[in-house]
């Protein structure tokens, strides 16, 4: 399968902080791409460098094989950007931004995919409303819709659903589902790890400038896969065997588990001592506790600005 | 047309267009009332000096009309394309000029032509609203328009060096009230340097301001204080200055891509 980005060894600094580190990473088209990271991990910086919104201080960026800053006219016609801040034209109504949009990457008589865009994203009824009228999560929408007026081949989404209200997020990925399923390369940054983990097929975790993990998001599950079993029992306590493994929360045995196998061994060892088991429920790994573990896995490193 | 000619073409045409439906969406305070600003200070100078000044033997209301013509064009020329980029700026919704195919020319030319025909609009506004007082000979025509369009150009290309240097609206207001106005007040639109004394005639030769309204008024009148031809050189080469600037910033990414 042919490379949709590629990014080698982009490094950028503002000042004395170092934003990118040095980051390589390919996206293979028609992947769904999460890129995950706390608040300052450089995601959007990488996002910009990609869009030619910032320049790189070393390495280079690909679109489709075009590179962002040489060939950077051919590059933006196959990238479309969901920025993250909710930014608007007030002077111009849904349909004007969306036709004044296309023009810009030359395409005049788009009405025909702008109407598309805007009854796949909710907002036919909106298509002469001014901007300014909108309301945040209008805005969002209309700025995912500014994103698709061209058609682009490869989907960069930052934060799209910030704001967003959980129908239309169902709504908006559903659209962007479809768009994935037709072949459209997206890439998307998100603070919801659930959407990540449901969405994305392969995921890098930035952190301070630098990609800490990068694999498939059933890898990483697996990598950091430990079931825990949540008991509430009666009777007698909790049987001594189990308490290497165990710790009590509010009244509640919470033993950790390295595979299912375990389970019937737990049971069998309360039943022999009597337990009497008044809830008992099994908990999955969630991309959230993968990125909890990166995260503290990797909070010993030096900071790489320093 | 080659496909790519013609992309580039449809990108530029379509930043112009947005840029005049911009300020034509709020013509009221965008044409409107640097017209109705010039007609008071018709007013108020005319019925003050009328009857005591001739310039260059023209009567001081025909005399002023071209000055406040060229004046009001200047000042809304550079505040076209000034306040365009650092509204969308401090918005934010310069990014979707940012994120498509436009280069940095495109770019340039849509913004200062757009300050050019606000300027055009206002003037031939101005012009309209103060024939009523006074109607100015108008003995050659295209220096009018020449010294319109280049001008506004000038004004339009130092509008887009603001509105890329300035975050703030103050820091705009800053260059506009200490540059852009003694710049424009000061280069005759109000008098002949002649009626000067020999150090300020000095002093406003090195301002090209001076030679746009100079050259402009040569339209109407047929006399200046200096040549056209002079008028033209400096205000051409200003014009090239100014632009090679303007240019060079939007090619350095210069605080729109950091």
């Amino acid at each position: 399968m042919s490379v949709a980005v590629a990014i080698d060894g982009v490094a950028k600094r503002f000042g004395s902080l170092r934003a990118l580190a040095g980051v390589s990473l390919r996206i293979a088209e028609g992947e769904f791409f999460g890129l995950l990271g706390p608040n300052g991990a450089g995601k959007t910086t990488l996002i910009s460098c990609l869009a030619g919104l910032g320049r790189p201080d070393a390495g280079s960026l690909t679109v489709m094989g075009h590179d962002v800053v040489s060939d950077y006219r051919a590059a933006r016609r196959l990238l479309g950007v969901v920025p993250q801040e909710l930014v608007f034209d007030p002077f111009f109504s849904v349909r004007e931004t969306l036709r004044i949009q296309s023009g810009y990457f030359g395409i005049r008589d788009n009405d025909a995919w702008i109407d598309e865009i805007l009854a796949n994203l909710d907002l036919t009824a909106k298509a002469d409303t001014n901007m300014r009228r909108l309301s945040g999560g209008m805005k969002r929408r209309v700025l995912v819709a500014q994103a698709l007026v061209h058609k682009p081949p490869v989907i960069v989404l930052d934060e799209p659903t910030a704001g967003v209200d959980v129908e239309l997020r169902q709504g908006l990925w559903q659209f962007i589902r479809r768009l994935n399923r037709d072949g459209h390369t997206v890439i998307l940054t998100t603070h919801y790890l659930e959407e990540a983990q449901a969405l994305c097929g392969r995921i890098a975790i930035l952190k301070q400038g630098q990609i800490i993990a990068l694999d498939t998001t059933s890898n990483l599950l697996a990598r950091f896969s430990r079931q825990t079993l949540r008991l509430r029992i009666s009777g007698v306590p909790l049987p001594q065997p189990l308490h290497a493994r165990a710790s009590e929360h509010e009244g509640e045995w919470i033993l950790q588990l390295t595979s299912p196998d375990e389970i019937e061994p737990v049971l069998s060892t309360l039943r022999q001592a009597g337990c009497r088991i008044e809830d008992l429920h099994l908990v999955q790994t969630d991309l959230e506790d993968v990125f909890l573990g990166l995260m503290q896995e990797n909070s010993c490193q030096p900071s790489p600005a320093s | 047309m080659p496909a790519v000619a013609c992309l580039v073409m449809y990108g530029f045409r379509t930043l112009l267009y947005k840029e005049v439906l911009r300020f034509w969406k709020v013509s009221f305070q965008t044409v409107g009332a640097p017209v109705l600003t010039a007609l008071l200070y018709l007013l108020i100078f005319s019925h003050a000096l009328e009857a005591h000044v001739q310039v260059h033997g023209v009567a001081y209301t025909a005399f002023l009309i071209p000055g406040l013509v060229m004046m009001s064009a200047l000042q809304n020329a550079f505040a076209n394309s000034s306040s365009s980029l650092i509204q969308s700026k401090v918005t934010g919704s310069l990014v979707f000029v940012l994120l498509p195919p436009i280069s940095y020319a495109e770019f340039f030319l849509a913004y200062v032509t757009a300050a050019i025909l606000r300027g055009l609009m206002v003037g031939i506004g101005v012009l309209l609203v103060t024939v009523w007082f006074s109607l100015p000979a108008l003995t050659a025509p295209v220096w009018v328009l020449v010294f319109l369009i280049l001008g506004g150009g000038i004004m339009g290309a130092l509008g887009v060096i603001a509105g890329i240097w300035a975050d703030k609206f103050d820091q705009l207001a800053a260059f506009q009230n200490f540059l852009i106005m003694p710049l424009t007040m000061l280069s005759g639109v109000f008098y002949s340097i002649h009626s000067l004394p020999e150090f300020w005639q000095q002093v406003s030769r090195f301002n090209p301001v001076f030679y746009m309204i100079d050259g402009f008024r040569f339209g109407f009148f047929g006399v200046s204080d200096v040549s056209p031809e002079t008028s033209l050189v400096v205000v051409g080469a200003s014009l090239l200055l100014v632009s090679a600037a303007a240019l060079a910033l939007l090619r350095s990414g210069y605080k729109l891509r950091s």
